[in-house]
């Protein structure tokens, strides 16, 4: 791998770095046909984000031909070559990535005015490529905006804020600062914010379910901070809450790509939701007659929920495929998101379960960041671009499953 | 019970916020009388605070550009809440450059005073983002906790150095001790020292001079600071945190600032502003 970016470039691929360490600890390169791939996501696996710079984005780019490189990197380590973003729009002329092969060394040069050269040398590590599996066309909601109208809205909600909800209507959108209301008295003592955007202010607005959805704000300022420096305006796609919500900027010569889970706290809203609920009860039934999944699912960590591989939500691929063969790893793959935070095989105790909660408004409702689907496999890179994986395994996990501490 | 305000002039709505930033960084919660012409900002001198309490008086007219407000009843026309400061403070801080702020006692979830405030945009429709801050509405009967605190009968009254002066000699102090003692005579001479086993320092002002409280009629006439030796020093040993806190906190700009010393018993630090005064009384430890 080798390529260079020169002048304002220089700038945007910091800001990208800088944009991807709000994501998670690790950068994931890799050099593609397309373009150069950067990749986080976060431990919880809750949160993506991918950046592809096409070949235009540089002044040279040229991939290994024969053997497909990737590799992850500490983030710090990339984000210290970038340290200054003031220094670096006045100083930096030319910034220079190369692959040192017999090094095993990932080199970033960049070229200073009067002839200063920095050269950062940074090890790696081979990894599998990280991809998460998501179709913005078939978002029920997009909206296009400004990002300096994002800024000005996210700066009314404190730092110290997770989660946001944005409901939509026909013409409005309001954002609101999400409070847990576990404990009653911690709730009022919150404050609440509103905020509420005319669908004028949007580019580009387009509402066909009526819904809100809940989703962390770290990530969006991650992204805010990166649409703003380049100008570009960003596209927000969406289905029901519980499906992840794509937040994209897209350029002639770079697509961004922040897909981040969000909450699924409403069990009468899914039961609502007809496409997606038909295929989940669909899916239980296939479930009571598959076998129980191995341990490694019932021994989940109790902090954890769950990330499986999943094919059905790729383009191409149906989400009602025909019925599963008795593999626990395809029962899962299989599942539409909806279906994905109940990791739990025994199905006759979850139809009870599901009984309680739509009965027993008492009980705090469920809320559970759904997991997003991941692709992470050694995959070629023909199957990299159509976005399917060859095989399905359980990656990592996160959040409290406690529908688990009741099974027996 | 009933209160809403307005304000369109944005110095004013910018006056508010720092006031109200200020009290923020004194206390976390505290409680807000409104009465008919005033907006009182309270903090009574509980245990749990450290024995510090405040008192903030703003005059509604030099800030609301229109103010209504109903009161529990009749005869007891006014409302007493209890609010997170930093919540309004934050609630203020981000409504900066919007064309109208209303404030309203609204019942939400719970009862709230809620910002409502319209943001310009490009577009026809304004921006509206609204803050609930949620409040605890006092009963009448708890009520005479939060009365004006009567001015302690001093020992010294003295003008404070400038405070940025201040505040640089405090954080520094602070490094080497946990208590202050703040020491003032007559003749316009403050010290502040800190002793402990290792060091001792002290800060010595000097000219600052002495407000002429004497010659209010009727207010402080026979007081401790009259017939006084102009040059034996009154002095208060205080935690040097709570001082500190109100240096670094303080957001006002006042035209006026002092303090007067009860000997060994109390600091009571005043800053005048135009359309605002703030008191904070420090207790003094032994």
């Amino acid at each position: 791998m080798d390529c260079v970016v020169t002048g304002g470039n220089v700038k945007v691929l910091a800001k990208a770095i800088h944009s991807l360490s709000r994501i998670g600890d690790e950068l994931y390169l890799e050099p593609q046909e397309d373009g150069l791939a950067l990749r986080s996501v976060n431990s919880s696996r809750s949160a993506y984000a991918c950046f592809l710079f096409a070949p235009l984005f540089f002044s040279r780019y040229s991939t290994p031909s024969g053997h497909a490189f990737r590799c992850k990197m500490a983030i710090k380590s990339v984000q210290a070559v970038f340290r200054s973003l003031a220094s670096l729009e006045k100083t930096v002329e030319k910034c220079h990535i190369e692959l040192d092969g017999q090094k095993n060394r990932l080199t970033f040069a960049l070229h200073c005015k009067y002839g200063l050269l920095k050269t950062h040398n940074l090890s790696f590590q081979d990894s599998e490529s990280l991809q998460a599996v998501f179709d913005k066309d078939s978002c029920a909601n997009t909206l296009r905006v400004q990002p300096r109208v994002l800024v000005d809205t996210v700066v009314h909600f404190p730092l110290s804020l997770e989660e946001v909800t944005v409901s939509l209507s026909d013409e409005r959108v309001w954002f609101r600062n999400h409070v847990e209301d576990e404990a009653g008295n911690s709730q009022s003592k919150a404050m609440l914010t509103e905020m509420c955007l005319a669908s004028d202010e949007f580019d580009h607005f387009a509402v066909q379910a009526q819904n809100s959805i809940t989703f962390c704000l770290k990530e969006l300022r991650g992204l805010l901070v990166f649409a703003e420096s380049t100008g570009l305006p960003i596209s927000m796609y969406f289905d029901e809450p519980g499906s992840p919500v794509v937040l994209s900027v897209t350029d002639s010569v770079l697509e961004v790509n922040f897909v981040l889970a969000t909450l699924s706290d409403d069990p009468s809203l899914r039961k609502n939701n007809t496409k997606r609920n038909k295929a989940y009860q669909g899916k239980k039934q296939n479930q009571a007659a598959s076998p129980p999944p191995p341990d490694d699912f019932l021994n989940d960590d109790m902090d954890s929920y769950l990330i499986a591989m999943d094919t059905s939500i790729a383009p191409g691929t149906s989400a009602a495929g025909p019925p599963s063969p008795p593999s626990a790893n395809h029962t899962y793959s299989h599942q539409p998101a909806v279906a994905c935070h109940r990791t739990r095989p025994h199905s006759e105790d979850e139809e009870e379960e599901e009984e309680q909660e739509t009965d027993d408004t008492e009980r705090p409702p469920n809320k559970k960041f759904r997991s997003l689907f991941f692709g992470s496999v050694f995959a070629t890179a023909s199957q990299m671009t159509n976005q399917t994986v060859t095989s399905q395994e359980v990656l990592a996990s996160d959040s409290e499953d406690d529908t688990q501490t009741e099974s027996p | 019970m009933k209160f809403r305000a307005k304000i369109i002039d944005i110095g004013c709505l910018n006056h508010l916020t720092r006031v109200v930033t200020t009290i923020s960084k004194l206390t976390k919660t505290c409680v807000l009388r409104l009465t008919a012409d005033n907006l009182f900002f309270v903090l009574s001198g509980k245990v749990a605070n450290g024995g510090v309490s405040m008192w903030c008086e703003l005059s509604q007219v030099n800030f609301f550009d229109e103010y209504q407000m109903e009161g529990v009843s009749s005869e007891a026309n006014e409302i007493c809440l209890e609010v997170t400061a930093e919540n309004l403070s934050r609630a203020l801080k981000t409504v900066q450059n919007s064309k109208v702020v209303k404030v309203k006692l609204t019942k939400k979830h719970c009862p709230c005073l809620t910002v409502a405030a319209e943001l310009p945009t490009l577009s026809s429709v304004s921006r509206v983002v609204t803050h609930d801050v949620p409040v605890d509405v006092i009963p009448r009967r708890l009520w005479h906790e939060f009365k004006e605190p009567s001015m302690p009968d001093f020992d010294v009254s003295i003008y404070l150095p400038p405070l940025k002066t201040m505040k640089n000699v405090v954080d520094r102090m602070k490094n080497l001790s946990n208590f202050l003692v703040i020491e003032a005579n007559l003749n316009g001479e403050m010290n502040l020292k800190i002793e402990t086993d290792l060091v001792s320092v002290t800060t010595h002002f000097r000219d600052l001079g002495n407000p002429p409280w004497g010659k209010d009629p009727g207010s402080q006439d026979g007081g401790r600071s009259q017939g006084r030796d102009p040059d034996s020093m009154a002095h208060a040993r205080v935690d040097i945190r709570k001082l500190q806190q109100f240096l670094t906190g303080q957001q006002v700009n006042p035209s006026k600032a002092m303090c007067n010393i009860v000997h060994k018993r109390i600091v009571h630090l005043i800053l005048l502003h135009e359309d605002a005064s703030l008191q904070y009384f420090i207790p003094a430890v032994a």
